[in-house]
């Protein structure tokens, strides 16, 4: 499975060993190999039930450096394929090993512009962790070099040195670009833009900028803070933002280019229409969809129940559906809001899990259930029309289906039923309708998702898309890596119009 | 953050608001809402019918109950204080054309959303019936607003003391019983209410719309929170709604769904009450200790 927990060293050993290891004039790749992967702290999982700050709690120098000193440097650096950004992995963790924040950070910012967030959201074991050369010579994927950790490091770290430099911005070109959607895609862009001396106008639907950064990925994996001094970042570089507005309502698309002056568009309004499973007694009192439930505690701030005046519902024993980020999220936030018994319900097993596997690990950690291969068909209720339990089949794992995974068949005469009073349904997000239905000129596919072309150009001329919206509920370096390559598409474009 | 440029009490639980807001002025339509919330870290979001919109001066009118904790919170702002985050307009218009006579039921507070709906089908050439109930007197609102548009005007009340002592079913099903029969009734007000209008109208076969007031968070149709079951199908308020075939529409599971933290809301308003009552008593204790 995975070894994020073995090889713990105190902090004397730790010490110890990188001193030696320094000492040393060259580093052989069996040298390397034999430094211990080094373990994140974390709060103890007992104490940070009750709690809303953050488990993670990052490397310490020392750790760092011994991390990043089990990178073999390789030539073909399969790890920089596997990132959809390409950051150039060995150059920045040569830096590390060698305590130069600022030269790694450097690195990084050439293609990720939000890397203390992605450090903690991206799903590394799937991307650069996955063909990393260390990890396959030691057959464990979880033995790879902790690339992810060391980009939150080395991002933490310049934060805290308050060194983080405003790029430069070009002199004003008179060009206006209004970015609609303030989550990671519409961000990305609005730097990139904002650079080359356009105006850059952010509309955001919501009272708070950063999309599913805020209102759904909860402040115990990824602090709000750092999230607002992405904004306040873009704010000082004259990034305008303005909340509260929802396009093609508040003001329709093409009235931002009729009537507002702007020349370009970017659409990045994510995915945003929660999936429901169509089973009986969805609609009972006590199922929510995982948004509802993560944006009452998260964006309401619902969790502080002096403070918050957006109610939450009172939950004993809790089933979350699904095996996905979003189910983690919930599951996890429900225990923290008091929840004695949560379970998260699953027709696979942990294996074919899509969340990020240091989440499944920290909510094994805080003693959420897992119920796998099993899937309700009806939720039950009373006469009160509340949430009384769940009607189950138990499945087992047949062929491969066309994604890879082993598709789970469900086991005849397996019904049996559970008891719960809180049902979250987390299975994810389809596209939002919104925006298509006000805007008939704007082309999307059967899914809902807009259509674009390898520069993220949509069926109207002056509008770019990307994120969620095009890709279907994806992740946060997708939605990043899309707008970057919008924003190039779109300063190509004002510089020949 | 949205300048309140008027305010007024229309009786101890209703309060009028000019809010200005000069996008949605120009852009709602008859029908549509928006989502107040006076703060924007640990307020609650409160959906709110559009009343009213002037957008020459680019304002919009809200009425609202004060019903709990976020309400009352919103009925202490005063004129030239700010509402931190309205957002609108929302949902979809209502359908307005010339259907001939249609019928308008304004419940308590519902009398305020049902306005700008009234206005806008009597423009569009129908004959217009209009009848408002409320508990008592001093809830019955919009009276010489709604006196202006209407062909018919019909008052009753819970307890008699102004119009007819009767609920708002009564004079509709008299009016159903008319032949020919309403061509649409459109009513608005509390969900037990418009349950009863759909149950009165059905054996009639007349077509009656509903505009439902669900619980909502975001109001763009990201969180499913505002969910209602619609001839057997999930809807969701903010996008597909507000207004609905009442003969279609699960009033049951509604009611029981608003009723989610009815346990939570009550004890939120019992607090806030007690809040205030500890304040007033601390007051008149230093007034008195004062010597005033
Ligand atoms: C609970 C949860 C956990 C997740 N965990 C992870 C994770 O660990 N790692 C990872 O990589 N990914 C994760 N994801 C997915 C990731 O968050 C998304 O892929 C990513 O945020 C998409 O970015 P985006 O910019 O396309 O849109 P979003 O982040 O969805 O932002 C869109 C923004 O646009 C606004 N908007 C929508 N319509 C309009 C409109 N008409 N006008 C104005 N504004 C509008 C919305 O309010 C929103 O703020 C998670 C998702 C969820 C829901
Ligand atoms: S593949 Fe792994 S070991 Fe090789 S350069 Fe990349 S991170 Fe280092
Ligand atoms: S209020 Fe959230 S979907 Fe309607």
């Amino acid at each position: 499975m995975n070894s994020y927990y073995e090889n713990k060293l105190t902090t004397n050993e730790e010490k110890a060993l990188l001193d030696e290891l320094l000492a040393k004039e060259n580093l052989t790749p069996k040298d390397r190999m034999a430094i211990p992967v080094q373990e994140m702290p974390v709060q103890d999982p007992d104490a940070r039930i009750h709690t809303m700050s953050e488990v993670a709690l990052g490397y310490t120098k020392t750790q760092a450096q011994l991390e990043a000193l089990r990178c073999l440097q390789c030539k073909t650096a399969p790890c920089i394929k596997g990132c959809p950004v390409n950051i150039n992995i060995p150059a920045f963790i040569a830096k590390i090993a060698h305590d130069d924040i600022q030269g790694a950070a450097a690195i990084i910012r050439e293609t990720n512009l939000l890397p203390a967030i992605c450090g903690r959201v991206c799903p590394q074991e799937k991307q650069c962790q996955e063909p990393c050369t260390l990890g396959k010579s030691l057959k464990d994927v979880g033995k790879a070099v902790q690339i992810g950790r060391l980009e939150r490091y080395v991002a933490d770290r310049e934060r805290a040195q308050g060194i983080i430099a405003l790029p430069d911005i070009a002199p004003p070109t008179g060009k206006k670009v209004a970015i609609v959607g303030s989550g990671p895609a519409g961000l990305t862009v609005a730097a990139d833009v904002r650079r080359n001396g356009h105006e850059v106008v952010v509309f955001e639907a919501f009272q708070k900028g950063g999309g599913v950064m805020v209102y759904g990925i909860p402040e115990f994996r990824l602090p709000k803070a750092i999230v607002q001094e992405e904004i306040s970042k873009l704010e000082k570089m004259g990034v305008r933002f303005e909340y509260n507005t929802l396009i093609g309502k508040t003001r329709p698309l093409m009235a931002l280019f009729d009537e507002d002056g702007f020349d370009a568009v970017f659409l990045g309004v994510g995915a945003g229409l929660p999936k429901f499973m169509n089973i009986p007694g969805e609609n009972l009192v006590g199922v929510f969809s995982a948004n509802e439930y993560l944006t009452r505690a998260n964006l309401m701030r619902a969790w502080d129940t002096g403070r918050a005046a957006t109610p939450l519902f009172p939950s004993k024993r809790v089933a979350v559906l699904g095996g996905g980020n979003v189910a983690m999220d919930a599951a996890r936030m429900a225990k923290r809001l008091g929840a004695e018994e949560v379970h998260v319900v699953y027709r696979r097993t942990r294996d074919e899990m899509p969340a990020r596997a240091e989440e499944v690990a920290h909510a094994f950690e805080e003693g959420i259930l897992f119920d796998f291969l099993s899937n309700p068909i009806e939720i039950l209720g009373n006469e009160a029309g509340m949430v009384t339990g769940l009607r189950l089949l138990r499945y087992s794992l047949g062929e491969p289906d066309a994604s890879g995974r082993r598709s789970p068949v469900p086991i005849p005469g397996s019904e049996h039923d559970e008891i719960f009073d809180t049902v979250i349904v987390a299975l994810g997000n389809e596209s939002n309708p919104l925006l298509a239905r006000t805007t008939p000129e704007l082309a999307v596919d059967k899914h809902g998702h807009i259509i674009v072309d390898e520069e993220q150009r949509t069926s109207i001329e002056g509008v770019w898309a990307g994120g969620d919206i095009v890709l279907g509920a994806a992740t946060v370096i997708l939605a990043m890596g899309e707008g970057r390559r919008a924003a190039a598409s779109i300063n190509r474009f004002l510089a020949e119009h | 953050m949205n300048k309140i440029i008027a305010k007024e009490r229309l009786s101890e639980e209703v309060y009028k608001i000019v809010v200005h807001a000069p996008w949605i002025a120009k852009e709602r339509k008859a029908g549509q809402f928006v989502i107040v919330q006076r703060d924007i870290d640990y307020g609650e979001r409160i959906p709110l019918t559009i009343a009213d919109a002037d957008a020459q001066a680019g304002t919009i009118t809200l009425i609202f109950q004060t019903v709990g904790e976020s309400t009352h919170r919103l009925a202490e702002l005063e004129k030239g204080d700010s509402i931190q985050a309205v957002l609108g307009p929302l949902g979809n218009p209502t359908h307005i054309e010339q259907f001939g006579w249609v019928v308008g039921v304004g419940g308590g507070i519902g009398a305020a959303p049902l306005y700008p709906i009234a206005q806008a089908m009597k423009q569009a050439g129908n004959r217009l019936t209009i009848i408002l109930g409320a508990r008592t007197k001093e809830l019955l609102i919009m009276e010489e607003e709604m006196r202006a548009v209407a062909d018919e005007l019909i008052l009753v009340t819970d307890d008699g003391s102004y119009g007819t002592k009767a609920l708002v079913t009564e004079p509709l099903k008299t009016l159903c019983e008319r032949s020919p029969a309403p061509d649409l009734v459109v009513a608005i007000g509390p969900p037990i209410m418009m349950k009863f209008c759909a149950a009165t109208t059905k054996p009639f076969n007349v077509p009656t719309l509903a505009s439902l007031n669900t619980i909502m968070i975001d109001g763009t149709g990201m969180c499913g929170g505002c969910r209602v079951t619609v001839g057997g199908n999930t809807k969701f308020v903010c996008v597909d709604g507000p207004e609905f075939d009442a003969h279609q529409v699960d009033w049951d599971n509604m009611l029981k769904r608003l009723s989610t933290y009815k346990n939570l809301e009550a004890q939120h308003h019992a607090l806030y009450h007690e809040e205030a009552c500890k304040l007033n008593a601390a007051i008149q204790e230093a007034e008195k200790h004062a010597g005033l």
